[in-house]
């Protein structure tokens, strides 16, 4: 019999991240997978960050976390998407040698203190008096833990689909969790069917590159992490090609041979990760979609086609592929497929993503109804923060949608539940101006610091760093009159003496053309003088966001209690009831952001509300 | 909670009288009138008794149990016949039955808010119209309580989600080729909808209708005013003034003339009180009159009113006591000479000012969200940097919400993946 505080089943995003931040918070963890040589494989593809994903990347470095260092230990591509836009949307994304990123991720599992690895298939949770108490293993090996934190991923009662083959499995060449997943569905949990797919992989050695448009790394030298001091690896090109009316005819001829359109999957897909039949048959009046070709690493000749993922059969896949520019004589190293998988309705989850039905049981990831190695990563440190924050009495840290995009998707899961899989987007947060990718350590390190979860390294740099905030704050404050400003040149739009902080916000006057008025030893090209700068440019816009902010959160103050009954406000239909029942939102502002919940409702559950509170 | 019930049409006598009863004892309570529960939601034709076994009627009666009725509890309805004999022994047989009372003045509306069967602006609507006194008063409640605002920042709102959501896929795409700028016709589509928000802005407000038009009679002591305004007020139904106006130092009459509410005010007593500091104050306050006023009659000798004044020659009937050259209305209190007239003219006047049918009046607080909205929206003109933009269309998003009370976000992505190919 072994014994931990938490066990996390699953070696991929979600998993690593939950195991790894429960050990340095001081819990006893074990990290249980199928196969440990496969612990941070990725298996869709090699890339991490983007839009809004980069965003979560950074929040869950700021936490300490494993996903921007292996990152930046694995880049062979980097591109900051968006960048012609405000920096709020800027989205940091990498492209990674998948060996590198599996070695990373596995080095620094290993060298995790409380940290314990087991190989094997987790069977069946052990339960006791309805809480979680561990986990049997299919060879009999009993584990016990005061949590369980399952990050599944497509491994929960997956079921690949190409053509008319089915292969019944989570990963190609790789084994599904079926009695696990019998069990959850057994235990009447809300669970329903999602699916993904992932396009084939080239062989590059026969594509024709040089007549395909090349998309260079980015040259200046920002990573993933701000602990990584420099890239590590030589960078690569990728290529764009595009489909054009012969792919889509090809396509249109089999539609009829892919089971998304046999009605072999029910489940829905993501929306905005559409598979190319999907793309040519919602979209008709298009004639041609870009298609990135990716490198997979540095020593092999994989090439990952972004942009057509696809279940049709093997066949009609390369013959497809054949049509495109540089294309022509291509191979296919392995066909793209769709898998068809298990998840739990996230509306059952508390949002520590703890089981509301089962204490001691916590859900990460895919099987939560997301897509996206990066939305995993972040619900795996959510969960693993808070089963450790039990298991070892430390307060959890006060996230909410105002300081993180971890916090809106937790928040958007378990309130809305999900229709599609759920994948980031900066439109998802409303306080967008002040959730950068770039000042994820200003926000969130300091709860970070003081949940426990932070290593000295980070630490004591992030202290360096408050220090300098400090000085660059000082700075800032230096009156300068326009006529200075006017004389070097500066294209001056108001009169009068100003602060520089102001001459910022004016527009105009960038934080590199002041270097005559600010102290020696600060340098205006700095990451964190950009982020000051970007402060000070959107100062009224986040002063009134400030106010909002003070608003939702007293709203947040009007609670509806655990027990809260639903049910039994007067006047809700049965719908309202059944929305508000399935999410169990803990205050009335919670309630709001439920949708489909309309306003006549919220009158109704505050004027209850009140009367409970009144009558207690 | 009270079973309560009221006479919910018009007073009696009435070719028909309906009674309501609503909260969890109306079952019951129609059952024992009614000698049994009809069939839900169907009319049928019972013979009413009180509980001694007297017939009181034979009436339609109709039960429609909770949730899902205008109150959002059991509801039950009787159609009388309306004479006043009948309603009055229906009303006492139920007040006779135990739990039952009669209910207060709004209070099946408040039942409906607190049960979550109308939204705040209905509600608010629904308050108006009790309350309402003139026909244009009714009509103008009429609008609110039946949604037209809540459809009219709708739709609003659904414009504004579609600038959010092309503007959004421009944030969040634009690095894939299938979403690459703004629609032609974005900036154009912004300002409209500002501009439509400043129409409506511009339009009466709630409180004038509820206060009715204001007309202030001015002018030096002993030039007739205390005459005209009573000739003006006399002869007019009183209504209640709503209005805090209602002072010490100046002289209100609401009444209504011809459905449209006004009220006049004599600033009469002001300068007769004295000299000195008293007359110093009595004509500040005149002045702070004026301000408030729709239209104020100047009885003075001409061009001495405040701007924009009426010229109102008084006292005709005396001869050209004060004369005007060019008066609006010559009139005499004591003949009644003109005084048709000046109505005529007020009431056209007051008509064009105040809401007409098919506009909503906005009150104060929905006002001040609209005028938040359309600064948000005025902010985003000329704005260069998509974000930035983005985030002054978000203000505006948010005080739509908070005037019918919503969240947006998710309705963004519905209606930004509906229009668009995305895909990466």
């Amino acid at each position: 019999m072994h014994s931990f505080d938490i066990l996390v089943v699953g070696g991929g995003h979600a998993g690593c991240e939950a195991a790894a931040v429960a050990a340095r918070m001081g819990a006893r963890t074990a990290l249980v997978s199928f196969d440990l040589s496969a612990i941070g494989a990725m298996s869709c593809n090699p890339a991490i960050g983007g839009l809004g994903k980069g965003h979560l990347v950074r929040e869950v470095d700021a936490f300490d976390g494993l996903i921007g260092r292996a990152a930046d230990a694995a880049a062979i591509h980097y591109r900051m998407l968006n960048r012609s836009k405000g920096s709020a949307v800027w989205g940091p994304r990498i492209q990674a040698d998948r060996r590198l990123f599996k070695a990373a991720i596995q080095r620094m599992i290993a060298e995790q203190d409380n940290l314990t690895s087991i190989e094997g298939e987790a069977a069946e949770l052990i339960l006791a008096g309805g809480a979680v108490r561990g986990l049997v293993l299919a060879d009999g090996t009993r584990i016990e833990a005061r949590a369980v934190i399952l990050c599944t991923g497509t491994f929960l009662g997956g079921t690949l689909f190409r053509g008319e083959e089915r292969i019944v499995g989570g990963r190609i060449g790789e084994a599904s969790a079926q009695r696990l997943a019998a069990q959850l569905r057994e235990a009447v949990l809300p669970m329903a069917r999602l699916k993904t797919g992932t396009p084939p992989r080239l062989d590059g050695r026969t594509i024709a590159w040089s007549r395909l448009e090349e998309q260079p790394s980015d040259a200046d030298g920002w990573t993933m992490s701000p602990l990584t001091p420099d890239r590590a690896n030589p960078q690569l090109f990728c290529a764009i090609t595009r489909t054009n009316p012969r792919s889509h005819d090809v396509i249109r001829e089999n539609l009829h041979r892919s089971p998304l359109f046999t009605g072999a999957i029910d489940a829905r897909g993501p929306r905005y990760c559409p598979s190319i039949e999907d793309k040519i048959h919602r979209f008709a009046d298009r004639d041609g979609h870009q298609v990135f070709l990716e490198p997979e690493g540095l020593d092999t000749p994989l090439i990952y086609p972004n942009g057509i993922s696809t279940s049709l059969p093997a066949e009609v896949q390369l013959a497809m592929l054949r049509t495109m520019e540089g294309l022509e004589r291509v191979e296919m190293a392995v066909p793209g497929y769709a898998v068809e998988y298990d998840h739990i309705d996230p509306r059952a989850l508390h949002p520590t993503l703890e089981l509301r039905a089962i204490p001691g049981l916590h859900c990460a990831g895919q099987i939560n109804g997301t897509t996206g190695y990066e939305e995993a990563a972040a619900q795996g440190l959510i969960a693993g923060l808070h089963a450790a924050a039990c298991v070892v009495s430390r307060e959890t840290p006060a996230l909410d949608r105002a300081n993180s995009y971890m916090a809106v998707m937790v928040d958007d899961l378990t309130l809305h539940g999900v229709s599609e899989p759920y994948r980031m987007l900066t439109a998802r947060a409303e306080y967008r101006l002040r959730l950068r990718a770039n000042n994820a350590a200003s926000r969130l390190t300091p709860l970070a610091i003081a949940a426990g979860c932070v290593g000295e390294e980070r630490r004591e740099r992030f202290e360096r760093r408050e220090a300098d905030r400090g000085d660059w704050t000082a700075a800032l404050e230096r009156q300068v009159p326009a006529a200075d400003l006017a004389g070097s040149g500066l294209p001056v739009r108001e009169h009068g003496r100003h602060a520089l902080r102001e001459w910022l916000r004016f527009g105009g006057v960038e934080l590199r053309d002041l270097a005559a008025w600010l102290p020696a030893g600060l340098d205006p090209a700095s990451e964190l003088a950009a982020e000051m700068a970007e402060d000070a440019a959107y100062a009224p816009y986040l002063a009134r966001q400030d106010a909002e902010i003070r608003d939702l959160r007293a709203s947040e103050a009007v609670g509806l209690g655990p027990r809260f009954a639903f049910a039994e406000v007067p006047g809700l239909s049965r719908e309202m009831v059944e929305r508000l029942e399935a999410a169990k939102p803990a205050t009335l502002s919670a309630a709001g952001r439920i949708p489909g919940i309309t306003p006549a409702a919220l009158a109704a559950l505050l004027v209850h509300a009140r009367r409970a509170a009144q009558a207690a | 909670m009270d079973t309560i019930f009221a006479l919910s049409s018009g007073l009696p006598p009435a070719a028909i009288a309906v009674v309501r009863i609503s909260g969890p004892l109306a079952g019951p309570a129609l059952a024992t009138l009614a000698g049994g529960l009809p069939l839900p939601r169907h009319a049928s034709l019972r013979r009413l008794r009180d509980r001694a076994g007297t017939p009181l009627d034979d009436a339609l009666a109709l039960w429609f149990p909770g949730p899902d009725t205008a109150t959002g509890e059991d509801l039950a309805e009787l159609h009388l016949h309306g004479g006043r004999a009948v309603v009055a022994g229906v009303e006492r047989a139920l007040g006779a039955l135990a739990g039952l009372r009669r209910a207060e003045p709004g209070e099946f509306t408040r039942r409906a808010f607190a049960n979550g069967r109308i939204d705040l602006a209905e509600a608010e609507g629904l308050a108006d119209l009790l309350a309402a006194e003139t026909e244009l008063q009714r009509r103008a409640a009429l609008d609110l309580a039946g949604g037209a605002l809540s459809r009219r920042v709708d739709g609003w709102r659904d414009r504004l989600l579609i600038l959010s959501a092309a503007l959004e896929a421009v944030l969040d795409f634009a690095d894939e080729d299938d979403v690459a700028a703004l629609p032609p016709g974005f900036a154009g589509d912004v300002a409209a909808l500002r501009d439509d928000l400043g129409t409506a802005l511009d339009a009466p407000h709630a409180e004038a209708l509820r206060e009715g038009f204001r007309v202030v009679l001015a002018g030096p002591p002993n030039a007739g005013k205390s005459t005209l305004f009573n000739a003006l007020v006399e002869s007019e139904a009183a209504i209640t003034a709503a209005s805090p106006g209602t002072t010490r130092d100046v002289l209100v009459r609401p009444v209504a003339i011809g459905g449209i509410p006004f009220s006049f005010i004599d600033t009469a007593g002001l300068r007769d009180e004295g000299a000195g500091e008293i007359e110093a104050i009595g004509i500040e306050r005149a002045l702070a009159e004026f301000g408030r006023a729709d239209c104020v009659l100047w009885l003075g000798p001409e061009g001495e009113g405040p701007a924009g004044a009426w010229e109102i020659a008084a006292q005709v009937d005396r001869g050209a006591a004060i004369g005007k050259a060019a008066p609006r209305a010559a009139v005499s209190a004591l003949t009644g000479e003109g005084m048709a007239g000046l109505k005529e003219d007020l009431v056209a006047t007051a008509m064009r000012t105040l809401a007409r049918p098919g506009t909503t009046a906005l009150n104060a607080r929905q006002r001040a969200l609209v005028r938040d909205a359309a600064a948000a929206l005025e902010g985003a003109i000329g704005q260069a940097d998509p974000l930035l933009l983005a985030e002054q269309l978000r203000l505006a998003r948010v005080a739509f919400d908070r005037l019918t009370g919503r969240a947006a976000t998710e309705d963004v992505l519905d209606a930004l993946f509906g229009r668009f190919c995305i895909g990466k």
